[in-house]
């Protein structure tokens, strides 16, 4: 009797490690591959290029992981990151050929009237989710175009250049050698990894993904949570906006649009449920690694470019099915 | 085949089956004549529910025999079960209110046109012709989420009854059914067991219904069966002593005898409700509790106790009507504002509100992480009182550390409970808080309950069992169809009385 108990305890122990495990061997797997079919792959040079490429995706998915563990969905982060980095080149002079009827305002504040637009369509979000009760695929669906519609009336098919000098450090600047991006988005991960492990609200959030009835039986305040995470999520994708137009260097409309699927995907791939409650920081940190290894790795091997774009979506379909199956386990 | 007059129709030869750690059946030997009445009784958690389910192959994954009309057979789905001839009507409903009630009475096996389209036509006379069968004069266009709890369980029952399977299962038929629909509900069923033949099996806690009905009686006890008899000889208290095995005077006595109910000496109500409102769940409820009182509501499923009880948690919110907590109204907008003027809740599935996969201390302080700390987690502080309340409700396993899904129905009921012990809340409100549970398991929540009670809380206890209510209360209101029907306080009070105001 105790010897099967333990046996059962041990393999379900395993079960719950596999979407773990999982990440880490695909990650593995794919280095393996790009170092063995590319001499230019496994580099310094290059490792510094994949970090300065996932960095702006990471800091998204630093505030998507709080809006998936809680079992919901952000679909409009990207386009609250492009209106966010436009609101701060709004509010930023322009040079002359620039042909926006823009706000110039001090750096400071510009960067701040960014913020508040990212926390309020945040908020919006939250309101929109929790009061009215619309499910977050549809509320965040529609903010996604609301966000975009602003950034259009803003820019007006226009392209921006200048933003406020701290942005510009950041997002474009070195500090001995390591870029201003890489070490904010380090940041990110580590202070939401911070919140969610160590803090009330993350348990809240992690007690909230993983049985929303029982948490609210257990009187937490489901909505004050669930809002939170979606504001969470607005604001990352917001500084990671703001941070992105630097990188870029312009601002203009549909910049962000593939960081919807690589953020989403990032988080996924890392094992992080989508059913919520289980996951966190570590593996989004492991799926950010993931996506950037498999979209630098690629460029470095010699396939039809066309092929490349088939060979990722089958890979993240392939991270996807693992994700679901290893929750089936642990149902079972 | 069989030379013998009263032909086996299923035979099972040791049968186990367990749930994670948990023995739920043990070597359980059990046989269905054809053309019989068999009645399995036994305390909620007894195993009656899971060997059913495992004949009715809903549980696919155990250890035996199961011998159909001489074949061994293993069924793969439920569906696979009904091919064979044997259907199954669960006590949750397994029907879709959005539909029709002839497409309801037809789930499943539509009949169909030449062409391959249903029959509308055939459908709808068809329903008709098989609910009047059952003494129901019922709409077969209607929608059968519009019709009452009763009626509802009803139409699966003709479903069933008249897919043609020759084994029906039926687990807690006339819980929900009023005496009158019980009475036409075994006419039914005497008469295709004489016309036709067919063999029920039927689940009940209801003995009366039990030994009015059944040819034999099988008596099931902590997994285990304890004993099959023909029902002619058998009576109340033999049943309930099998049932509950020797020695637990006290919990037999609810069962069989009145127990007193008295009232507290009454200062100030720690919660008054004043015409609590809520269509089409419950419609103008008034009632208060005192301190160190257990008040009992008692009503038949789908009464609106259940809603009621989730209205005071904040859960969802009354169309109109107004509590207070010591005398300051409030209304709570969700349920944190509920835990904050000093409600506490447990509702009547251990699985919406525990968190099966999170450790028993995380279970335990999630409702008081707000009073441990502000923003900073000090899990030592929570194993810490986790530890305390292991100890003093008793639960088992001994570790604060261990999965919440690991523990068996009694524990997981102790862990629940022990949310709500740091912090004293002034009322605590328990929905069926010994479902599914074992005696000993039983008794140490009746014991809870009423230190709980000796402190000074208000404790309400919401169940459709009378026993359970009869077991903790002081005092006890009944409902029916959403409004209180009637009280009791200070006097003996029986089982039948509550089925009687029910």
């Amino acid at each position: 009797m105790n010897d099967t108990a333990a046996g059962r305890s041990t393999r379900s122990f395993m079960l719950g490690q596999l979407r773990n495990v999982a990440p880490l061997v695909t990650l593995i797997f794919l280095v393996a591959i790009f170092v063995i079919m590319s001499p230019s792959f496994a580099t310094m040079g290059n490792f510094a290029n994949i970090l300065r490429q996932i960095a702006i995706t990471a800091i998204m998915a630093t505030g998507l992981t709080f809006v998936i563990l809680c079992a919901e969905i952000d679909l409009s982060f990207a386009a609250i990151a492009n209106t966010t980095g436009i609101v701060v080149a709004f509010f930023t002079l322009q040079e002359s050929y620039v042909n926006i009827a823009n706000v110039p305002l001090p750096g400071a504040f510009a960067i701040l009237m960014a913020i508040i637009t990212c926390i309020l369509l945040g908020l919006v979000n939250a309101y929109g989710v929790t009061k009215i009760g619309i499910p977050s695929f549809i509320m965040t669906l529609a903010m996604m175009q609301i966000a975009a519609g602003i950034s259009a009336l803003l820019v007006r098919g226009q392209i921006a250049y200048a933003v406020p000098q701290l942005v510009r450090t950041l997002g474009s600047g070195n500090v001995m050698g390591v870029p201003w991006i890489v070490i904010i988005a380090a940041l990110f991960l580590l202070v939401g990894h911070i919140i969610l492990t160590y803090t009330r609200f993350g348990r809240y959030v992690y007690m909230v993904g993983g049985n929303r009835e029982a948490a609210e039986f257990s009187g937490v305040n489901v909505k004050l949570v669930v809002g939170g995470a979606l504001v969470i999520g607005a604001f990352c994708a917001g500084v990671a906006g703001m941070l992105g137009v630097a990188y870029f260097g312009s601002a203009q409309q549909n910049e962000f649009d593939d960081y919807l699927l690589d953020a989403i995907a990032a988080v996924v791939v890392g094992g992080t449920s989508l059913f919520g409650g289980k996951g966190g920081i570590p593996n989004t940190i492991i799926g950010l690694f993931v996506l950037g290894v498999l979209n630098n790795g690629l460029d470095h091997i010699d396939i039809d470019s066309f092929l490349k774009v088939l060979i990722r979506g089958l890979i993240l379909l392939a991270a996807l099915v693992i994700n679901v199956y290893a929750q089936r386990l642990r149902a079972d | 085949m069989n030379p013998q007059p009263e032909r086996t129709l299923l035979r099972l030869e040791a049968i186990s089956k367990s749930f994670g750690g948990v023995q739920a059946l043990n070597s359980v030997e059990f046989s269905l004549l054809a053309g019989e009445i068999h009645a399995l009784v036994g305390e909620n958690g007894a195993g009656k529910s899971t060997l059913m389910k495992i004949i009715a192959g809903v549980h696919t994954d155990y250890d035996g025999r199961m011998i159909l009309r001489g074949d061994e057979v293993r069924f793969h789905s439920a569906r696979n079960a009904l091919d064979h001839g044997i259907g199954m009507v669960h006590q949750e409903l397994c029907t879709v209110p959005d539909l029709s009630v002839a497409e309801n009475v037809y789930l499943g096996h539509q009949p169909t046109t030449r062409f391959g389209a249903i029959d509308w036509g055939g459908m709808v006379r068809g329903a008709k012709e098989q609910l009047a069968r059952l003494g129901l004069d019922l709409d077969p266009k209607g929608r059968l989420g519009d019709l009452p709890i009763g009626l509802q369980q009803l139409v699966e029952l003709a479903r069933v009854l008249f897919s043609g399977a020759e084994i029906i299962i039926l687990d807690e038929p006339t819980s929900a059914l009023s005496p009158p629909e019980i009475e036409t509900l075994f006419a039914v069923l005497q008469r295709l067991k004489e016309e036709e033949g067919r063999s029920f099996v039927f689940i009940s806690h209801f003995l009366e219904d039990v030994l009015a009905i059944a040819d034999r009686i099988t008596v099931f006890r902590n997994g285990e069966l304890v004993a099959t008899e023909a029902a002619a000889t058998l009576d109340k208290k033999w049943i309930i002593q099998r049932m509950i095995g020797l020695g637990h005077t006290e919990l037999e006595e609810t069962y069989t005898s009145a127990v007193p109910l008295k009232s507290v000496a009454a200062d100030a109500p720690i919660l008054k409700v004043e015409g609590l409102s809520r269509r089409p769940d419950f419609e103008d409820v008034s009632f208060e509790v005192y301190p160190g009182e257990v008040l009992g509501i008692y009503g038949f499923m789908g009464c609106g106790q259940l809603e009621l009880a989730r209205a005071l948690f904040g859960k969802i919110r009354p169309d109109r009507g107004r509590m207070s907590v010591d005398g300051k109204p409030c209304s709570f907008g969700n349920t944190a504002d509920a835990k904050d003027a000093g409600i506490a809740f447990v509702p009547e599935s251990r699985r919406s509100m525990l968190f099966a996969d999170q450790p028993v201390f995380r279970n335990m302080s999630i409702s008081i992480l707000e009073h441990i700390d502000r923003i900073w987690l000090k899990p030592a502080r929570e194993r810490e009182l986790a530890r305390g309340h292991i100890k003093d409700l008793g639960v088992r396993p001994n570790d604060e550390n261990a999965l919440l899904r690991t523990l068996s129905g009694g524990n997981q009921q102790k862990v629940a409970l022990g949310r709500w012990m740091t912090e004293r809340p002034r009322v605590l409100v328990m929905c069926e808080p010994t479902r599914g549970m074992d005696v000993g398991a039983k008794e140490d929540v009746v014991r809870i309950v009423h230190e709980l009670r000796d402190q000074g809380i208000g404790v309400i206890i919401v169940s459709t069992e009378p026993e359970t209510v009869l077991s903790m209360a002081n005092r006890v209101v009944v409902m029916r169809k959403g409004a209180i029907v009637g009280g009791f306080a200070n006097r003996m009070i029986a089982k039948d009385d509550l089925l009687a105001a029910a």
